[in-house]
């Protein structure tokens, strides 16, 4: 009897298979942002057209930004920690935090875009400046997709009876949110540090 | 202004209605959906369909759906064959054909899309959905709800396709639409439009697909099925679902580079401006080689499960061929330069990836050669599925030397964009996809439907494809090596034109393969009663899916299987032979936990459709409409949680006893 009531419930057990699936998909989309990257290095290539990016970017503010964004990695940490302790209210807390901290990484983003735009740096000047927006704009989607996923996690979680399903819920919104900094950490890098050199 | 908004640039002037061909087409895919539409309300059926297909997260359902797609794609991306090939028959010299160039242009772009995209890659999720989860003794996939929408996905994505045919134009730019010629200003039309979002749909569909088929293979598989002991279709699906997850994403940043390029006047790939024409070719075959590989690599499974079944023995070299399908998945990824050697990238670059093309033969010849070891001494029969399988051998054979060919840089300098070009990758996609698709088709048939296909008009069939796929293609080869290029809707030189007759003589013969196949499924439909698979085993198969009845239930195995060998089902067999039979009524039944029916992925892919429509249109409302309905319904289903039930142990019990008191 012991054999088949597992297999009753095998259905039930299905959280390391949905993990699995969501590593998976997050490994696609760091393909999807492997081809972008790759984009905006050809296109940035010294050989190109004279670089006119690092005339107009001001590091300081990026690094705001970058602080914003790894602070709110830190808040999501924070409210994983208060869910295993199974205080949703806190959780909806420190999920606030997290999301009024990316929200100002967005702001700060779109506020650059305005500026550069301003400038003269605008999406449709030349393929440097269109893989720049393209490159930076697809990671602050990928953000602002974020946030509305946290808004709704925020919203959802006093209704989820089941603690496995909260928990796996939040399980692949953290994921998604480290692997956001993860790829920021080279959007840094590559286009701010080393667009500005 | 609100007209503006809600209609953007679609104005009744996008109808072509001076076009009498389009008009036509269009006009008979009306009557054809009103028709079908009318008979469902009329025989009552709308809630069986939407309850028991539109709703259903089954991957047997949804196998048979993904079939549907792909057998009246088919027929689709085949009329445009008759348009060119009679076109090419006839427009030698003074005659003009009856096609100008610009319409020419959009069939043959449309022809090659609707081929890949919306026939080959459906008809292989068809024959995963139908026979994989049975395999790895699996109670469905591990996502059935993304299952159900990425078919959905693929569905409106063909869907849009579709429509490009009487509500504005389709690309005119070939089947990959590469810039600069793709770009707004060479293509002012929506028709690249059109191009761009049917794939980027059918793309995300078929890439949650590859994401849901992984997880199944790695999480799903019976007690004792090690990766070791996989049926070899599944290391083959496996391998080309990893390739699905590679691959797909960067179609999908190309594409959208492309649109971004035509949408905000970027400049990714324009001749000016700092863009790079090139990287958009480079970006799309990187794509577009591991594609091939995705369409081939399940074929090669199938014909591996169909040899072992009819030479009823054991698969010869299961480990060399699981190795040959693992080398040949890395090898798909170094070589996509082999489509522009033209380029120019020089000769160390060009060298690089002739080499790495020409070794993938290697591990494939060790396949052929598996597969041929495999009938030596076997008791062969020559079933249907096995003869295309016989057929494959030759035409692929062929297909591949010529491919060979090709990977040589200054042969490639002399066939590249000719007609030798055209005949290399007809001929290993219908002689090496098609035709595996057709066995695994009529292989899987009696266990999705339940009875077997006609036999008859199945050989019949079969001897129009084969004959037909010769005469169309051989004189192709010819006509390359003399110069002639491909996708020209008029040619000067009339010594070309004999070949051409020939070819569309060919093609003929083709469609008349392809009506003897509709007459089988006629036939085969009205004898199903005689046609029954009462054993759930027509053809003494060696893998689990056999193990149980045709159809197989909802809940695919009523005990779970374990696995102890490679083909356990034939262990099992004789074992009951020298052990005799197990008393059913002696076994246990319970409770089986399944995930239930949801139209929710239908939904969301509807408002998808809408959504890219309006893009393509640069629709302001609808498109807002469309993407606020698909987030809501996403955002709506996740607060759901009565996604699942059991059957009850009567259930399954009287579903057992009935079929095996069919068996004996």
């Amino acid at each position: 009897m012991h054999a088949e009531a597992i297999e009753i419930h095998e259905h039930h057990d299905m959280d390391s298979t949905d993990v699995f699936g969501f590593w998976l998909y997050i490994m696609t989309d760091c393909i999807l942002f492997g081809s972008l990257f790759a984009t905006f290095i050809v296109l940035n290539y010294q050989g190109m057209l004279s670089s006119k990016l690092k005339n107009h970017i001001d590091l300081s503010t990026v690094l705001v930004e970058t602080f914003f964004l790894l602070a709110s990695n830190f808040t999501y940490c924070l409210a994983i920690l208060a869910l295993y302790k199974e205080k949703i209210r806190h959780v909806q807390a420190w999920l606030g935090l997290t999301f009024l901290l990316g929200a100002s990484f967005v702001a700060i983003e779109v506020n650059e875009f305005i500026h550069l735009a301003k400038e003269g740096f605008a999406w449709d000047l030349n393929g440097q400046a269109s893989s720049f927006f393209t490159l930076v704009g697809t990671h602050g989607f990928h953000v602002s997709c974020g946030l509305l996923w946290i808004l709704i996690m925020i919203f959802q979680l006093p209704f989820i009876k089941t603690a496995s399903i909260a928990q796996r819920r939040l399980t692949y919104l953290g994921l998604f949110w480290n692997f956001l900094d993860i790829v920021w950490i080279f959007v840094f890098t590559v286009v701010y540090l080393m667009g500005a050199m | 202004m609100l007209e503006n908004l809600f209609f953007g640039k679609l104005t009744l002037d996008a109808i072509p209605l001076h076009t009498p061909i389009i008009m036509g087409a269009g006009i008979f895919m009306a009557v054809v959906v009103l028709a079908v539409l009318f008979a469902i309300t009329y025989f009552r059926q709308w809630s069986y369909l939407w309850h028991e297909w539109i709703a259903s997260v089954d991957h047997k359902k949804i196998g048979i759906m993904y079939l549907l797609l792909s057998f009246v794609m088919l027929l689709r991306g085949f009329s445009d064959v008759v348009l060119m090939r009679s076109q090419q028959a006839i427009a030698a010299g003074s005659n003009l054909g009856y096609l100008p160039p610009e319409h020419y242009d959009q069939i043959f772009s449309a022809h090659g899309v609707i081929m890949i995209f919306f026939v080959a890659m459906p008809m292989m999720f068809a024959l995963l959905n139908m026979a994989l989860p049975l395999q790895i003794g699996a109670r469905d996939v591990a996502y059935p709800y993304l299952n159900s929408l990425s078919f959905w996905l693929t569905f409106v994505g063909a869907m849009l396709c579709n429509v490009s045919l009487v509500i504005g134009d389709f690309a005119a730019a070939g089947w990959l639409a590469y810039p600069p010629l793709s770009e707004l200003y060479y293509s002012p039309t929506v028709g690249v439009d059109y191009y761009i979002w049917s794939l980027q749909i059918a793309g995300v569909g078929t890439l949650l697909a590859g994401i849901n088929f992984i997880a199944t293979i790695i999480k799903m598989r019976c007690k004792g099925m090690t990766l070791m002991k996989m049926p070899v279709f599944v290391w083959s699906a496996l391998c080309a679902m990893i390739l699905v997850a590679l691959a797909f994403p960067i179609l999908t940043v190309t594409l959208g580079l492309l649109e971004l390029d035509r949408f905000f006047g970027m400049h990714f790939f324009t001749d000016f401006a700092g863009g790079n024409a090139m990287m958009y070719i480079n970006l799309i075959w990187a794509w577009g080689h591991p594609e091939v590989y995705i369409l081939i690599l399940p074929a090669f499974g199938v014909f591996s499960e169909v040899v072992a079944t009819f030479s009823q023995k054991k698969l010869f070299g299961y480990t060399t061929m699981v190795w040959a399908i693992i080398i040949i998945t890395f090898l798909s990824f170094v070589v996509w330069l082999h489509h522009f050697f033209t380029m120019g990238a020089g000769a160390d670059v060009n060298a690089f990836f002739g080499v790495a093309t020409m070794i993938i033969a290697i591990p494939t010849g060790v396949k052929v050669f598996n597969w041929l070891f495999t009938m030596y001494k076997g008791r062969i029969i020559l079933a249907t599925p096995m003869l295309w399988v016989t057929a494959f051998f030759t035409t692929f054979a062929i297909g591949g030397m010529t491919g060979v060919m090709m990977a040589i840089p200054p042969v490639d300098f002399e066939v590249h964009n000719s007609l030798f070009l055209v005949a290399h990758f007809h001929n290993v996609i219908i002689g090496g996809v098609l035709f595996g698709y057709f066995a695994g088709v009529i292989y899987w048939f009696p266990k999705a439907f339940g009875f077997q296909l006609d036999e008859k008009w199945g050989k019949a069939a079969f001897i129009f494809w084969v004959v037909g796929f010769y005469l169309a293609f051989m004189p192709l080869y010819i006509l390359g090596l003399n110069g002639f290029m491909r996708r020209m809707n008029h040619y000067s030189n009339q010594l070309y034109q004999p070949y051409l007759i020939v070819a569309a003589i060919g093609a003929a013969c083709i469609f008349i393969g392809i009506v003897l196949q509709i007459i089988q499924l006629g036939v085969s439909v009205k004898n199903r009663k005689a046609l029954r698979d009462h054993t759930g085993d027509p053809w003494n198969g060696r893998t689990l899916e056999w193990s149980v009845a045709s159809p197989a239930p909802v809940y695919n195995f009523a005990h779970l299987p374990k696995v102890e060998e490679l083909d356990q089902f034939w262990l099992d067999k004789e074992r009951r032979l020298s052990e005799g039979h197990i008393h059913p009524n002696e076994l246990h039944y319970h409770a089986i936990h399944m995930p239930k029916n949801t139209p929710a992925g239908f939904i969301i892919a509807m408002f998808v459709g809408v959504l890219g429509f309006a893009l393509i249109w640069h629709m302001l409302i609808p498109g807002v409409i469309g993407f606020v309905g698909m987030l809501a319904t996403w955002i709506a289903r996740t607060f759901s949680t009565d996604i699942d039930y059991y059957v009850d142990a009567e259930t399954v019990k009287a579903t057992e006893l009935a079929h095996l008191k069919e068996m004996v």
